[in-house]
């Protein structure tokens, strides 16, 4: 009985020991819940597949819910680093809340990894973003793959339908520069909003303009709505749609009505169809069994967290040499390693450079079709 | 704009605007009769189209967890309540009232998911169980609370419409769905395509309003929640017990909601947080109606249908603004023309 107290009492006193030795602590803010949630949830998910050690090293997770909400995610990242002494932050999952967060990480200099999508959250002309990368690819190099498509396929007007928000806008401004560069013309952009019953008076008059393409400028299952209405209608001509698009749920709603349509996506999502020689089948391999087998159907969004994490992973081991989590030096060495990456994820390849806080190159797009409720990669 | 986009442009209006004014029916009612403003009746909306969804794709719909854990909770409130009173035989009684009717909906809902039933079958179960959420909500919320002021009980309906959108986002995901058809059929006229289902969503809203009409005049129960309405002091003098007439609304009221669900859900996807922007638009058309006519409430929310549709072919960017500022002048006239009489709190 003694015996058994005293090992207790040891284990204890070891336990203690290792707690005082400074664990990694990675905050992360996402927004599992408001009108994201259907792309914080799956990145919510793939957090719990990630390893509680590296190095021997144990690693605090601290995940929080910003609930779509940019005030909330910025009181998320301040807590993150004030009360849980956060090494490096990740988030947060939609743009306006990733850029209101650049200014905080910024003022309290640790490195932020955002899983939003505009080019500006790592804008390179503004100072402010020196400590902030991001996994997902920028909306230029969709938009751009977009208007190559339209172009090999003879389109020279197009007709826009988006979301009457920061992702609408954004596409919309992405698509002007792509297709001026290729010599197509926008002739008519209607806007609509998420939770909006009905689209016939925008899409009757994107009809009217009789555009060759229509690029629909939304993200989930909202983006089918114009997409249904656009078919019911009898609208012939070539329907786009943006990689925000690209999970299961989309392809259920959108049902028969989806067939023929184009969009842009992260090679993870049909990694199944790249030839072998692509060094992403094996790492997409790796991600989509382990989120498949424990969540259901894979969602390009969960593969940003997971890319994040692949590249903390490269820039951990390096910082640990330097100094001791839970120092302003770690923070940075955490930094210079982030920036230094080099690290092939589930969307692509990224190389990291202090002008490229992305990282990401043609290498992470492809365009795809639905065929028959299935995403089938074109060549 | 020609003639045939006005006339495609209307006939949205039109069916978008008559699941607005079953809604505004709805709300009006529940205010007349318990004066809570039922902020929720857009997740009610939401709740049927989705419940309905889940049974056509063959699942257990996430309503059955949500009924049955309500259903304690009532059963479990009444029995105190009673109890405390001293009334055992009765605290048995109404707690098997009010856990074990739905309870056994529940079960009932849970034995027909995976079974593929006749469309028939599952919408009469998505109203069903949907409906029962609206006395339970009615048990566990607003009862204990029924003589609060006007402002408290909309703050608490406030309150209960967030309550309802978090549990709505546990039980059917962030993910929206469709529900099946009635009939994928259409016909021309002239040059304009008429579906038979936005046909449909004007004949059943038109047949709903006639039904309310005439439970309202003819039946004794309507009667009754009428009475309520107009003088809760007096209706409870001959015999009417409110709170029966306030969970009665709340059935009525959430079937109607979830009715307008699963009207709507063939033509439009719908989130866990859809409701709550349709819901506003229905009260917007009830507004009009001074939240006391149901004819002025219907012709209203016809109009808000009419709006919308147009300004969404106009300035789509600016459809909400328009749709929603028109609650100005309508507060404005309505303050002018009618006559004011204080509560008395």
């Amino acid at each position: 009985m003694k015996r058994g107290l005293n090992v207790a009492l040891a284990v204890a006193i070891a336990a203690a020991a290792s707690a005082a030795r400074a664990d990694i602590t990675i905050g992360v803010t996402l927004s599992a819940t408001g009108p994201a949630a259907s792309l914080g949830i799956p990145e919510r998910n793939t957090f719990e597949l990630l390893p509680q050690s590296i190095d021997g090293q144990k690693i605090n997770w601290v995940i929080l819910d910003d609930a779509s909400d940019t005030t909330k995610a910025v009181t998320n990242t301040r807590k993150l680093i004030t009360e849980d002494k956060a090494d490096v932050i990740i988030g947060s999952t939609v743009t306006p809340n990733s850029l209101a967060m650049v200014d905080v990480v910024a003022d309290a200099k640790l490195p932020m990894i955002s899983m939003a999508a505009s080019g500006r959250i790592v804008d390179p002309s503004n100072p402010r973003t020196y400590w902030v990368f991001k996994t997902p690819q920028s909306d230029t190099l969709m938009a751009d793959a977009i208007a190559v498509s339209m172009k090999a396929n003879g389109v020279r007007t197009m007709g826009y339908i988006g979301f009457a928000d920061a992702y609408g806008e954004s596409w919309l401004a992405e698509m002007r520069n792509s297709l001026k560069t290729a010599g197509i013309e926008i002739v008519a952009a209607e806007k609509y909003n998420r939770n909006d019953t009905s689209v016939t008076g925008q899409v009757l008059k994107l009809i009217a303009a009789h555009p060759d393409a229509i690029l629909i400028g939304a993200s989930g299952t909202p983006a089918a709505t114009p997409q249904k209405e656009l078919v019911a209608r009898g609208y012939k001509g070539k329907i786009y749609q943006t990689h925000g698009v690209a999970n299961a749920d989309f392809l259920r709603v959108v049902g028969k009505d989806g067939n023929g349509t184009l969009l842009p996506s992260g090679p993870m999502l049909v990694y199944e169809q790249l030839p072998d020689s692509n060094p992403l089948k094996k790492s997409d391999a790796t991600y989509v069994t382990q989120y498949e087998k424990r969540f259901g159907t894979r969602s390009t969004f969960g593969g940003h967290a997971w890319d994040a994490w692949q590249l903390l992973a490269q820039a951990i081991p390096k910082a640990l040499a330097k100094a001791k989590p839970g120092t302003p030096e770690f923070r940075a060495a955490l930094r210079d390693g982030l920036e230094t990456a080099n690290v092939v994820g589930v969307h692509g390849v990224f190389v990291m450079t202090p002008h490229d806080h992305n990282g990401l190159d043609n290498r992470g797009r492809v365009m795809v079709k639905i065929e028959d409720g299935k995403w089938v990669l074109q060549k | 704009m020609d003639l045939s986009i006005a006339a495609l442009l209307a006939q949205d209006g039109i069916t978008n605007g008559a699941i607005y004014a079953l809604l505004a029916l709805a709300l009006v009612m529940v205010f007349a009769v318990t004066r809570v403003i039922l902020v929720p009746s857009g997740e009610l909306l939401t709740i049927g189209a989705l419940t309905l969804a889940a049974f056509d794709q063959g699942h257990v719909p996430g309503t059955v967890r949500l009924v049955a854990g309500a259903a304690v909770l009532a059963g479990v409130i009444e029995a105190v309540r009673r109890a405390r009173r001293g009334e055992w035989r009765r605290a048995l009684a109404g707690a098997a009232l009010w856990a074990g009717i739905p309870l056994a909906l529940a079960a009932l809902a849970a034995w027909m998911g995976p079974r593929k039933l006749p469309l028939a079958a599952e919408v009469a179960m998505a109203l069903a169980l949907t409906g029962a959420l609206g006395p339970l909500t009615w048990k566990i919320v607003f009862e204990p609370i029924a003589d609060a002021s006007v402002l408290v009980l909309l703050i608490v309906a406030v309150a209960v419409h967030f309550v309802l959108t978090g549990l709505a986002l546990y039980f059917f995901g962030a993910e929206g769905s469709r529900t099946p058809p009635f009939s994928s059929a259409s016909f021309d006229i002239g040059a304009l395509r008429v579906s038979v289902q936005s046909l449909l969503v004007l004949a059943t809203s038109a047949l709903a309003i006639a039904a309310l009409a005439l439970f309202f005049g003819r039946t004794l129960y309507g009667k009754a929640l009428h009475a309520t309405s107009v003088n809760r002091l007096g209706a409870r003098l001959c015999g009417i017990s409110p709170d029966f007439a306030g969970a009665l609304s709340f059935a009525l009221a959430a079937v109607l909601c979830a009715f307008c669900g699963v009207l709507i859900g063939p033509i439009t996807t719908l989130y866990y947080d859809s409701g709550f922007i349709i819901s506003l638009k229905g009260f917007v058309g009830a507004i009009i109606g001074g939240l006391a006519s149901y004819p002025l409430a219907a012709a209203g929310s016809l109009f808000v249908g009419l709006i919308e549709a147009f300004s969404s072919f106009w300035a789509s960017a600016y459809k909400e603004v328009i749709v929603f500022t028109l609650i100005i002048p309508v507060l404005l006239w309505r303050s002018l023309v009618t006559h004011h009489h204080e509560e008395d709190e």
